[in-house]
């Protein structure tokens, strides 16, 4: 088999194997899945000290915190 | 660890006594290897720098001493710290290994301590990237396995069934570095400070590359990318834009990388079959580098608002910016024809540090300030203004940088190619050094701004270590306690 041929052959190898990983990722049953690994960095275990704090989830906790700090930057700035 | 003997911001259960010590390390590494990058910087503004103490301070010596220091002390203590604050958070599991975390820590120091000690003496195998001598390079083997047990076995013992996209990343990095680091070193030992490399020729310089390139692929880019994975969506407090993107992202860009050495080598005795590869691939790792740039960016759609008030949130998506400027620099310099101007000049050394101080430092940067005030066991940063001057000062430092370089490298280019009608060359070589001269001295100084926030980033460090939460830095004015 010739340069050639074999680049031929690899090209198409990979091309299949893009467009399987690119199927795999997209596929409509696997969306869910998906989005719960999403969270996983928000994620909290009982023992986790940081537990009593925002939870990502509440925007309304996020809110707050936003209005808080930006309070706290309009009083620097006054100074 | 009983709770009595934890220290401040220690966890019940994870293991954050080896992120700290490695968060803290990645701080005080940074300033030494970019305080050496800048003496070489000013090496070649004045010259006489060189006979300091010589010969070990000949830029020569230093230049590898440096390169090592940033990527490896500096990169690698802010891998290590990461990766296992990562692999534990997202697997819910704390690190396994036992002893084997704190030899990890504790033989990655070594490893350093001696390439410091080492390359200033001479002591080198002259690879790129690899210069430490073969007793060095072997502790580097046996740390790095640890690290592969410890994060991969924490990885088993998870208890959630999925790997998160970060742990695929950092997994991919200590898998190739591995692999590369191995093949690449293999060498017949004359004495115990001097090898030879069993390859030779054509063959060694496409290992060495093929190592070098996947340094920058594998260690400079996915390793990087899974913090990206991790602290972008937690800065921005927000999950990731695509998970299903990002799965594409790392199947892409792992399985491309791996092909791209050969650019190193164009115009060289390489077969030029192996150019043209080295070239195209090359140009294919565009896409996935800017599918992951748009990942992270895209993360804070409906949040733009937050780049305003978080500085640390704007550290880490700059440094997504210069990933995206980098990562298209890179294929474009791997063309043959661009490679043919850009080749030996200063260009190149404006593109690694385009890639080096805007993505990888200033990712970490923004990883570390998300990071230390958890590992001291504090809502945010002693100040958090500092991080905002932190954040110019590092951009302000990277823009004169790799534009003096840009301007300093096309002019070389140029000078280099430009011929008379007899044939002869229009320019001598000192004349394209001369030229360059204003060039050095604006990269001194924008390496030298980009030191200076480091030496913020310490200071910050020292007092959000130290200093109660109860004494909030931002709330008095600085002079008052200068």
């Amino acid at each position: 088999m010739d340069a050639g041929t074999l680049g031929t052959i690899s090209t198409v190898l990979v091309a299949v194997a893009f467009a399987g990983v690119c199927w795999w990722a997209f596929a409509p049953r696997r969306k869910k899945r998906f989005e719960e690994a999403a969270k996983l960095p928000f994620e909290r275990d009982a023992n986790d000290p940081e537990t009593s704090e925002s939870d990502p989830s509440s925007e309304e906790e996020t809110a707050k915190q936003e209005q808080a700090k930006n309070n706290d930057l309009s009083r620097r700035d006054e100074e | 660890m009983s709770s009595s003997l934890a220290a401040r911001g220690d966890h019940p259960v994870y293991d954050y006594k080896v992120v700290r010590q490695f968060s803290v390390m990645t701080v005080v590494w940074g300033i030494v290897g970019m305080a050496v990058g800048v003496l070489i910087a000013a090496q070649l503004v004045w010259p006489g720098l060189n006979e300091i103490w010589a010969p070990y301070t000949g830029f020569g010596r230093l230049r590898p001493l440096h390169t090592n220091a940033v990527i490896f002390a500096f990169g690698g203590c802010a891998l290590f710290a990461t990766s296992y604050y990562v692999v534990q958070r997202t697997s819910q599991a704390p690190l396994f290994g036992g002893w084997l975390v704190p030899f990890t820590f504790w033989g990655w120091q070594a490893v350093i301590v001696l390439a410091a000690i080492t390359l200033p003496l001479g002591m080198t195998t002259t690879k790129e990237y690899a210069e430490l001598e073969w007793p060095i390079s072997m502790l580097l083997t046996v740390v790095w396995v640890a690290y592969g047990i410890v994060f991969f076995g924490t990885i088993a013992k998870r208890t959630v069934s999925h790997i998160y996209v970060a742990n695929w990343f950092y997994g991919a990095f200590i898998l190739t570095i591995g692999v590369l680091h191995v093949v690449n070193n293999v060498y017949i030992p004359v004495n115990l400070w001097k090898s030879y490399s069993v390859y030779s020729g054509t063959t060694d310089a496409m290992i060495q590359w093929w190592y070098g390139h996947n340094a920058v692929g594998f260690f400079l880019t996915a390793g990087f990318l899974g913090i990206m994975y991790y602290f972008v969506p937690k800065q921005a407090n927000r999950p990731v834009y695509s998970y299903q993107l990002s799965i594409v992202h790392f199947w892409a860009l792992i399985s491309v990388y791996v092909w791209a050495g050969a650019h190193h080598l164009h115009y060289s005795a390489l077969p030029d079959w192996a150019q043209s590869l080295g070239m195209v691939m090359s140009l294919i790792l565009l896409a996935p580098s800017w599918g992951g740039m748009i990942n992270g960016v895209m993360t804070l759609s409906g949040a733009w608002h937050k780049l305003r008030t978080d500085p640390t949130l704007r550290f880490l998506v700059v440094s997504l910016s210069f990933y995206g400027l980098s990562t298209f620099e890179g294929p474009m310099m791997s063309i043959k024809t661009v490679n043919a101007l850009s080749h030996n000049t200063d260009w190149t050394i404006g593109h690694v540090h385009a890639g080096a101080l805007g993505w990888v430092a200033m990712i970490t940067i923004g990883a570390m300030y998300h990071l230390l005030p958890i590992l001291f066991g504090r809502k945010q940063m002693y100040s958090v203004k500092w991080i905002n001057i932190h954040f110019w000062l590092s951009t302000v430092g990277i823009v004169l940088y790799i534009v003096a370089m840009w301007v300093n490298g096309i002019m070389q280019g140029l000078m280099w190619r430009a011929f008379n009608e007899d044939g002869t060359l229009t320019y001598s070589f000192v004349e394209s050094v001369q030229a360059s001269y204003p060039g050095y001295i604006v990269r001194f100084l924008g390496g030298a701004i980009f030191l200076l926030g480091m030496l913020l980033m310490a200071w910050n460090l020292w007092r959000t270590a130290t200093v109660p939460e109860s004494e909030p830095a931002d709330e008095v004015p600085v002079e008052a306690k200068a």
